[in-house]
This record gives structure tokens, C-alpha cells and sequence, in this order.
């Protein structure tokens, strides 16, 4: 075991999978020599040389779409892109190339590329270094999204997406480098796409979420189980594709539901899971499905009084599952 | 450039050299506030301010808009915003006409004053300025729009597509590349393989120059000559005006983890203020009590905005849905 950073973590994940393939390679801007903007590829330029660790121009539709490229030649690309409030110069090449080769080709063509973007706020990065965009991409068949809320699952998640035979966008909370970290395996760690966790159970209420949010709810939890309510986490990891039977299990599990993002509320990854439930656990419901997110204004705004009224916290989370325990 | 003076009065000489004085000072100012706490970011104009001062020079105040980006403080200043103005931006305090301490330090816009508002993705404000001039065209207003950015984000398709439309129609805008030599770590040899910035405008049709951007005079000229190009219908300009970034990219960057601190100290030599100083000195036009007259003066306003913004009141949390929509 070693303790490490959910950064750290996103490092070894890439060290490990360059090491076993040699078809692996990152891509992106300040990648190299620096290192990353936030030091994620700390070492890798320095270990595996300028042909494998690509500095590239500023440019994200070509990070992404030369990314493609490669890896229908058979490569497996990491293409960073630096925020993923600047993936949106890369959307065409993101939903009308990566998530429809492999259909559009009749299997003929499949497009093994990572695409690793920072997302999420609280770090004082104002409008365009905040936001959460996942909901964006995920009403398209044919893209992965995963979204790791703790150092080992960062490993874990980000290994099996590089080696995921289809696009995997790996979407990781710039607030968790290094605010998080636990003991991991030194041995390999790899964690299936698609499932979702339970990181705690109880009886009395269900939270369902995914990324820092998972953190706020951990923390929330304990402070609520001395209030006597045990609350059931589930952590979906995958946020696309859902895990459709681990929602519905939760959810049945206790009948009281608090779903929770950090992102805008409407159309969000959390109004799907919402839906979900409302098909399957009608009637093992006690009480309506209560949404915990960022309200419905554009994006996080810098000033700290309006940063802090924007972004959900461990605070708001335990207000609310106090709420939702008490209905 | 004894010669190319006479294309300026001394007045012009020493408002520009006054405008470029007070763009360092202030910007040196919001570096002792970001090292002190005071202020969460800085992101600089230092080594660019002749460029900014002097293509500004070069336009119609009231009459032209800018779009700027965010290193431009010396535009900022020169085309009329106050010394108080701009730290109510960097203090992000809710008077900040910027944007009311909503976006991070050097996103620019200020509608009394012609200035689109800017976000942090690069080079979207390029065909916003293109669309800018389009209307100026369309209401046949004897008035252009003056738009920057940097070199590394010359690659991201709105410069071309913005820069090809306005070919088309022959739009009235300058498009000005502040080329500091560096993308954040990369070098300008990892961002393009043609000579010069100035080189694509031949793949447009247009007017393309390279400039020495360390020498406020010459880009001056050029600028000047490209608005009445414009103003006669004959189209676009794309000038490069080449300089050095002094700074590390932001508050955020190490520049010596791609950089030496040899090659900074060369680039100090051709600092344009410094350069611009010394030749209005040999001249006699700038004198050592006019000199320490703008300094004291540059000194006392810089001290009056930092106090004045410090002790401003941000923005209420009440604001938050503010300006969603129109109210
Ligand atoms: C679309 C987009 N991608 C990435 C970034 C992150 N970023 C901010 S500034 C910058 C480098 C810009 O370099 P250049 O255009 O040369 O301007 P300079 O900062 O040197 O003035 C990068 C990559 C961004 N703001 N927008
Ligand atoms: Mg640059």
C-alpha cells in the first residue's frame, strides 16, 4: 500500500498503461515539459520521450480529432484536454466522429481514445475553469463517461479507460488532486466501467451521486448518523452509460432518494438517474425524489460570496439529507 | 526611429510612453497583491505593453471597438479605462464594470467604452470582432473593430474562419497577434512551423505585417495604416507584433520548469518600455522631472484604486440569478 493523491493516482494510471503498451501516448497541450498545467503528467515526458508525450498547438478540435485518427490506426490515445470548459472546440469531433465511428462503420472502425479533462469548481476559476459539462455528452450512445471520486477509483477507472476498446471520456475534479488521498494497492488496480459503487449503507435514506460530490456526502453522512439516520451512498463512477440495477436497488433499499451534483440541475446526469427511478421504484417510494445541485444560472461565478452560493458543499449536503431524513 | 517620430507629435510620444508606464506599474501592483494574498490571480501584460499602448494609440476612442484579451492592460487603459476600474476587476468587487466581479482577473468588456466582453476560452473574440465590423459595414459607420490575441491561440479555427469571412466581405478589422513567443510552457517552434504569424494572411487575401512589438512607433504605424486600409474598404489587416512574455504565463505558472532565467534576463534587455524610455531620453523629449512627475502620479493612482477596491463590497449573493435572462 502507498498512500497518494487522486492526482498522483492519475499519473501512475498513465506511467503503468505506457509501460505495458507501447501504443499508449498522450497528447495535449503543456503535457511535456511541464508536465501538465497541473502536473498530472509529472515524469512521463522525461520516461517515455517527446514522441509518446506530445506538447501540442493550441488547438483542441485537432488534440481530439488527431486523437481519432490514431487510434482507428490501432493506437490508444490520452488526449488532455486542459479544462473541460475548453473541450467545447472539440464537441463535433467528440459526438459527431468519436461516439458514431464504430455504428456508422457497421463495426468496420472502433475508436479506442481516452479523452482526460479537469472539470468542477471551489478552486476560485470563475466561468470557464469550473464547469461541470458531462451532461453535455451524455445523450450520446456511443461515448463512455467516467468520473472518479477517490484516489484508488481514479486508478482504476482511468486504466480500464485507456484499455476500453471505445471512447472513454475521464472526466477528473481539479479540486480532488490534491485535497484527496487514501492508501492504494501497489499491485494493479483496476476497476470495471459501468458500475457503480456503494461506498457506505444504511437504512434510512439513499444519496446517489459521483465525483467531489462523493466527499461532501461521506463527510455529510457520519455528521448525520450522530443525528441517528444511516445513509446508504452510492457512488456512480460511470455516469454514462447509468448502472440502471444499482440505482434501482438503492433507491428500493431505503424509498427516500437524494440525488446530488455539483453541475447546473436541469438536464443533468442527475435528472436521467431521476427518471429512472421514477420508472422502476414507484411504489417503493416514501417520499418524492429530491434533487441537490448548482442552480440554474450559466456557470460559476469568481467573486468568493457568489463561488460560495453556487457551489454545493458538504453544508448544503447535510441540510439537505437532514431534509430528505425528516420528509 | 528618429525619423518614424515625426509620424508623432512629443505629446503622443510621452501619452504613450505614460499610458505603457502605468500599464507596468499597475500590473506590477496586482503581482504584490497576488504574493500578499490580497488577490486569487494574476494573469500580465509585462514585456507587451508597447504594443498594446501603441495599437491602441492608433484608433478612434468612442468611435472603434476592441476586443481584447487578457494580457491587454495597456489596451484597456489606453482606450479609457481607470486605474480604479481595473483593480475593481482584479479585487472582483461587485462595481467592476467588467463584469461585476463575475469572471476572473483580465476578462475584459465595457460597453460605454466599445469594448466586447470577453470569456477564457482563446480566440472566440476573433469572430466576434469580424462581426463587429460587419455591422459597422452594414451601417456604413466611418469606424472599425480592433481585435486581439495570442500567437499559440493564432491555431484554433475561429481565427481562420473569422479571418477568412471578413476577407470575403472586406470587413474593417485589424486582427493584431501579440506574439510573446510562448503557448503557457511552448515555444512558439511547438506552435507553428511557418515563419511568421504574418505569413497566413496570404492564405486569406489579406494584408498581413510583422512588426517589432518592442518598438511602439513601428506598430503604431502599422496599425494606423491598416485602420485607414479599412476605413477605404479595402479590407482586413492581420498584424504580428512580435515581443516577450516577462512573466510567467499567470499568478499560477512556474516559467523556469520550461524556461531559463538567462533567456528572461535577455528578453529584459529588449523590453520595450525600457527601450522607448531611453530613446525619448536621448531625444530630450522625456526629461528626468517629467519622468518622476508621471511616476509619483502613476504611484498615487495605483495607491488610491488598490485601497478603493480592497475595501469595495463584492457583489451580494442575492445577485446570483441576476442577468440570466433579460429582467
Ligand atoms: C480554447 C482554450 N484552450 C486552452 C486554454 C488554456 N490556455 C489559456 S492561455 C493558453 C495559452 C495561450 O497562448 P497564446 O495564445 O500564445 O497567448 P499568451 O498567453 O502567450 O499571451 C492556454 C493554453 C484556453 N484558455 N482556451
Ligand atoms: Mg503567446
Amino acid at each position: 500500500m502507498t498512500v497518494m493523491s487522486y492526482i498522483e493516482a492519475i499519473n501512475r494510471a498513465m506511467k503503468e498503461e505506457m509501460r505495458r503498451d507501447d501504443d499508449v501516448f498522450l497528447l495535449g497541450e503543456d503535457v511535456g515539459k511541464r508536465g501538465g498545467v497541473f502536473r498530472a503528467s509529472e515524469g512521463l515526458y522525461e520516461e517515455f520521450g517527446e514522441a509518446r508525450v506530445i506538447d501540442t498547438p493550441l488547438a483542441e478540435s485537432a488534440i481530439v480529432g488527431v486523437g481519432i485518427g490514431a487510434s482507428m490506426y490501432g493506437m490508444k490515445p490520452i488526449a488532455e484536454i486542459q479544462f473541460v470548459d475548453f473541450i467545447l472546440p472539440a464537441v463535433n469531433q467528440i459526438i459527431s466522429e468519436a461516439a458514431k465511428m464504430r455504428y456508422r462503420s457497421n463495426n468496420d472502425w472502433s475508436c479506442p481514445i481516452t479523452i482526460r479533462a479537469p472539470y468542477g469548481g471551489g478552486v476560485h476559476g470563475a466561468l470557464y475553469h469550473s464547469q461541470s459539462l458531462e451532461a453535455l455528452f451524455a445523450s450520446q450512445p456511443g461515448l463512455k463517461i467516467v468520473m472518479p471520486s477517490s484516489p484508488k477509483d481514479a486508478l482504476g477507472l482511468l486504466k480500464a479507460a485507456i484499455r476500453d476498446p471505445d471512447p472513454v471520456l475521464y472526466f477528473e475534479h481539479k479540486k480532488a488532486y490534491r485535497l484527496l488521498k487514501e492508501d492504494i494497492p501497489d499491485e494493479e488496480v483496476l476497476i470495471e466501467i459501468g458500475k457503480a459503487n456503494t461506498v457506505r449503507e444504511g437504512d434510512d435514506l439513499t444519496v446517489i451521486t459521483y465525483g467531489l460530490c462523493v466527499e461532501f456526502s461521506k463527510k455529510a453522512a457520519e455528521k448525520l448518523a450522530t443525528q441517528g439516520y444511516e445513509v446508504e451512498l452510492v457512488d456512480l463512477r460511470t455516469v454514462y452509460p447509468l448502472d440502471e440495477q444499482a440505482i434501482i436497488e438503492a433507491a428500493k433499499k431505503t424509498g427516500k432518494v437524494l440525488l446530488i451534483t455539483e453541475d447546473n440541475k436541469e438536464g443533468s446526469i442527475i435528472s436521467e438517474v431521476s427518471a429512472i427511478i421514477a420508472e422502476h421504484c414507484l411504489f417503493d417510494l416514501d417520499a418524492p425524489i429530491f434533487r441537490l445541485a448548482a442552480p440554474n444560472v450559466p456557470a460559476m461565478p469568481y467573486a468568493p460570496p457568489l463561488e460560495k452560493a453556487f457551489m454545493v458543499s458538504e453544508d448544503k449536503v447535510y441540510e439537505k439529507m437532514l431534509e430528505v431524513a425528516q420528509y | 526611429m528618429s525619423e518614424k517620430n515625426q509620424i508623432l507629435t512629443d505629446r503622443q510620444l510621452l501619452d504613450m510612453f505614460y499610458y505603457m508606464l502605468l500599464a507596468r506599474r499597475s500590473d506590477e501592483r496586482m503581482w504584490l497583491l497576488n504574493r500578499s494574498g490580497k488577490i486569487p490571480f494574476v494573469v500580465s501584460c509585462q514585456g507587451q505593453e508597447a504594443m498594446q499602448v501603441a495599437s491602441s494609440f492608433a484608433l478612434a476612442k468612442g468611435v472603434d471597438y476592441t476586443a481584447p484579451y487578457y494580457r491587454d492592460v495597456g489596451v484597456v487603459l489606453t482606450m479609457g479605462m481607470t486605474v480604479k476600474e481595473l483593480f475593481l476587476q482584479a479585487f472582483a468587487k461587485a462595481e467592476d464594470p467588467n463584469s461585476g466581479g463575475r469572471q476572473m482577473p483580465g476578462h475584459f468588456g465595457h460597453r460605454k467604452l466599445n469594448m466586447l466582453s470577453g470569456s477564457s476560452p482563446v480566440t472566440t473574440q476573433v469572430p466576434h470582432a469580424v462581426g463587429m465590423a460587419l455591422a459597422l459595414k452594414m451601417k456604413q459607420q466611418p469606424a472599425v473593430s480592433f481585435v486581439t490575441l495570442g500567437e499559440g491561440s493564432s491555431n484554433q479555427g475561429d481565427f481562420h474562419e473569422g479571418l477568412n469571412f471578413a476577407s470575403v466581405h472586406d470587413l474593417p478589422v485589424i486582427v493584431m497577434v501579440e506574439n510573446n513567443q510562448y503557448a503557457i510552457s511552448c515555444g512558439i517552434e511547438q506552435q507553428v512551423n511557418c515563419a511568421k504569424i504574418s505569413d497566413r494572411a496570404l492564405g486569406y487575401g489579406i494584408h498581413g505585417e510583422t512588426v517589432d512589438g518592442n518598438d511602439p512607433v513601428a506598430v503604431y504605424t502599422a496599425v494606423k495604416a491598416a485602420r485607414e486600409r479599412a476605413l477605404n474598404g479595402e479590407g482586413p489587416s492581420l498584424i504580428e507584433a512580435v515581443g516577450y512574455r516577462l512573466t510567467p504565463h499567470s499568478s499560477d505558472d512556474n516559467d523556469l520548469t520550461y524556461r531559463t532565467k538567462e533567456e528572461v534576463n535577455a528578453a529584459k534587455e529588449k523590453d520595450g518600455l525600457i527601450i522607448f524610455r531611453q530613446q525619448l531620453k536621448k531625444q530630450g523629449i522625456l526629461t528626468d522631472e517629467l519622468e518622476s512627475g508621471y511616476e509619483s502620479k502613476i504611484k498615487a493612482l495605483i495607491d488610491e484604486a488598490t485601497t478603493y477596491a480592497d475595501e469595495a463590497p463584492y457583489a451580494d449573493e442575492q445577485t446570483l440569478f441576476d442577468g440570466v435572462y433579460h429582467q
